[in-house]
């Protein structure tokens, strides 16, 4: 099995290597079929060890696979961990990427960096690979800065267009102060469990909960600092509330990679972390309800910045960061398994929703603004009904994926007591109705309505290629069953028993598990809730408005110009950041520069020793006169003085 | 009674003189070579002065030495001189700053 997962994590990388140095060379035809050869091989042998695991039930697979070095008592590795959760993982991140690889070839076509688009998707599912079958900390926090720069790359891929590059460096930086806390939380857990292996650090882990670190004079209890500083990785990546500003920008790099990155994978990685942790996270009740109250905070209120966005990519982008919330809610709930449940469902439905809007901007001839489309239906049909399921199954639509893990989600938060539960779970209903207004209102805007597009775009409309459309319905079909299949084996079942810890009394889904009686039967049950109500009326209201009276968006856009206007500026966040760190370091990078470095150093220290110097050297050259005498009166005072110092010392 | 302080003062004195003799003099490079000259007997002066009050006549060999080295030192001298004037058309010490470089 062993070197089954090294060609499973070693062969994007080859295609990534080939695509990006040999890519000029051999073509864009080679160069698509190596990178999307090299990911489709990984994706077969993802679902041969997908296989293995799941249905022939072989166990968990740890082992190193090579050692970096030994320093200090602590090896640094390089290791494989293979069980369940990371099974689902790779075989979630090889079949998007290999969607995503296939659409690339009809999306990109025409552009430039052809190949170096594919060498970069590539190498991202080789560092995706990477960071969710680690078994150390170290190869963690490796594939973490590896997706996070091929995320940088990818968001300036059109490093020509300035906003393209002013969100590659926001998404940089804002991954920093994310990656920070993270790397600390690493550094802390080495320095008192003395290794970097996550069975040993979760051995020790009861060790660990009872020491107390004394901060500033208060008591902290160790493990809380870690999680807590661990979590602010995960923040950082999965864009939680406050770091959450980079991920909409984001949306200026090409759309396949919104899809892959931005969407399915990449940001879902904090998320898989704090579920690889959860016998860390289990042990700081505080951690918990900060997670969920960050969740909900990012579910709800980023939800509310879709309704009005107006660029197909952004109104997604927010409803990622809104279902990113529901996740972490989850993870707050320690419903582990169905924060995991969501991830998947949401990848395969968000990457398809993702390349659907990517399908109507190709067909728009790259305009994005959903104002100016409408009546798409007519021209797209595929797209259409694919976009259709996407958004069922992202409001929750009884029987798609999305429908059993966002009800197991909310039904866990209901389930949940620790502090901050009720706030987090009046939030995600409300998101519930939220989510549907902005994915209808998008739908409606984008398919149906009367045309409002030029005449010379609309006579070019078509549906796209099949190059296009074949992914978006191999990613439409786990959209609507995926859900209904593997609802049972994941939140109740023993799927991810061993890799998923919970405290009994946290544990929320073993008490819903007990009212479990079959997916019809959790259907049938979401008839007697709010949740499928809510979303129901959010489809209705945006018919309404959109559909049948849309002279209502208009009153509603001038009786509400206020609170539209605080959420067209996003809750003044990004301002305040402008205003906070960027024009604060400006500042003190303009004071450096002019006081410490022009004044300071180069006034002071480099040109004020040679001033000092010259202005020496114009005493001293008075002195330098040619005469003999004078030379002879210098040498006999010299001589003297000498005589007189050492006559007396 | 003459005692050995009073030579000692003796060639102290023509040695001081010398000293001005060097710093003093602005006119001729001539009179440098002079006090030079000078300074020498004053220090022969001195040696012969202890050879005599020690008795030990290394003193008076060294004097000779001195004399010898003075000679050549003075002829040497007197030729750079001569090379100074051609060259420089003056042997005035004022007009003479090429040590400055």
């Amino acid at each position: 099995m062993k070197s089954i997962y090294l060609i499973i994590v070693l062969s994007p990388l080859f295609g990534a290597i080939i695509a990006g140095f040999a890519g000029k060379l051999i073509g864009k035809t080679a160069t698509h079929w190596i990178a999307t050869g090299s990911v489709a091989f990984s994706f077969i042998f993802s679902m041969v060890v997908f296989k293995v695991h799941i249905f022939d039930n072989i166990g968990a697979f740890d082992e190193t696979i090579y050692q970096w070095m030994y320093s200090g008592g602590i090896f640094f590795e390089i290791g494989f961990l293979v069980d369940n959760l990371t099974v689902i993982m790779m075989s979630v991140v090889t079949f998007v990427s290999l969607m995503v690889h296939i659409y690339t070839i009809e999306y990109m076509k025409d552009d430039e960096g052809y190949t170096r688009f594919f060498s970069f998707i590539a190498l991202f599912t080789f560092a995706m690979l990477t960071l969710v079958m680690a078994n150390n900390f170290m190869q963690l926090f490796l594939g973490w800065e590896a997706v996070g720069l091929v995320s940088y790359l990818l968001i300036g891929f059109w490093y020509k267009k300035e906003t393209a590059i002013y969100a590659n460096l926001k998404a940089f930086l804002v991954n920093r102060v994310g990656d920070f806390g993270f790397i600390l939380g690493i550094a802390l857990i080495v320095a008192y469990s003395g290794s970097l292996h996550y069975g040993q650090v979760f051995d020790v882990s009861s060790d660990l909960d009872r020491i107390q670190l004394n901060l500033l004079g208060y008591d902290i209890p160790l493990i809380t600092l870690i999680c807590m500083l661990l979590f602010i990785g995960a923040m950082g990546k999965s864009a939680q509330v406050p770091l959450h500003v980079w991920l909409p920008d984001s949306m200026e790099g090409p759309t396949p990679i919104s899809a892959l990155i931005h969407a399915a994978t990449m940001v879902t990685a904090g998320i898989f972390m704090v579920a690889r942790m959860s016998p860390l996270f289990e042990l700081s009740e505080f951690t918990l309800s900060f997670i969920m109250i960050i969740g909900a905070t990012t579910a709800l209120f980023m939800g509310f910045i879709g309704l009005v966005q107006d660029d197909i990519k952004r109104v997604v982008a927010y409803s990622t960061l809104s279902q990113l919330g529901y996740m972490t809610v989850a993870l707050g709930a320690s419903a582990y398994s169905a924060a995991l449940f969501h991830l998947m469902t949401h990848a395969f439905f968000k990457a398809l929703l993702f390349l659907s809007a990517g399908s109507v901007i190709i067909a728009m001839h790259h305009i994005q603004d959903i104002k100016k489309m409408g009546g798409l239906k007519k021209y797209m049909p595929i797209t259409y009904w694919v976009s259709l399921i996407g958004t069922l199954a992202l409001i929750g639509f009884p029987g798609f994926s999305g429908f059993f893990s966002k009800d197991a989600i909310i039904e866990a938060v209901a389930h949940s007591n620790i502090f901050g539960s009720t706030y987090a779970y009046v939030a995600v209903l409300i998101g519930v109705l939220i989510t549907s207004l902005y994915s209808f209102r998008m739908l409606f805007l984008v398919f149906h309505q009367k045309p409002r597009m030029g005449n010379k775009t609309k006579s070019h409309l078509k549906e796209c290629s099949p190059i296009i459309t074949i992914p978006l319905i191999l990613l439409a079909i786990p959209s609507v069953i995926i859900g209904a299949i593997t609802i049972e084996p994941f939140l109740f079942g023993d799927l991810l028993k061993t890799e998923i810890f919970v405290l009994p009394a946290h544990d929320v889904l073993g008490q819903m598990g007990q009212n479990y009686n079959g997916v019809f039967n959790f259907i049938v049950h979401s008839f007697y809730s709010p949740v499928l109500y809510l979303a129901l009326s959010g489809i209705l209201i945006s018919g309404l408005i959109y559909l049948k009276y849309p002279f209502v968006a208009d009153i509603l856009g001038k009786r509400l110009s206020i609170l539209i206007k605080i959420l067209q500026y996003k809750y003044g966040i990004d301002e305040l950041y402008k205003i906070i760190f960027a024009k604060a370091s400006i500042y003190l990078g303009s004071f450096l520069s002019k006081t410490g470095d022009k004044t300071i150093i180069d006034g002071w220290i480099v040109n004020g020793s040679a001033l000092l110097v010259q202005k020496i050297s114009i005493v001293g050259k008075k002195m330098q006169t040619g005469f003999i005498y004078s030379y002879a009166l210098v040498m006999i005072v010299g001589l003297i003085v000498l005589s007189i110092f050492l006559i007396n010392f | 009674m003459v005692d050995i302080i009073h030579y000692l003062i003796l060639s102290g004195v023509l040695f001081a003189i010398s000293i001005a003799g060097i710093i003093l003099n602005r006119k001729n490079v001539l009179i440098i070579l002079m006090s030079i000259e000078l300074m020498l007997l004053a220090v022969n002066l001195n040696f012969i002065i202890f050879s005599h009050f020690l008795n030990d006549l290394s003193g008076q060999i060294f004097v000779f030495f001195i004399l010898t080295v003075a000679a050549a030192e003075s002829a040497i001298g007197l030729a750079i001189i001569i090379i100074l004037y051609r060259n420089h058309g003056t042997i005035n010490v004022e007009k003479l700053s090429g040590l400055k470089g």
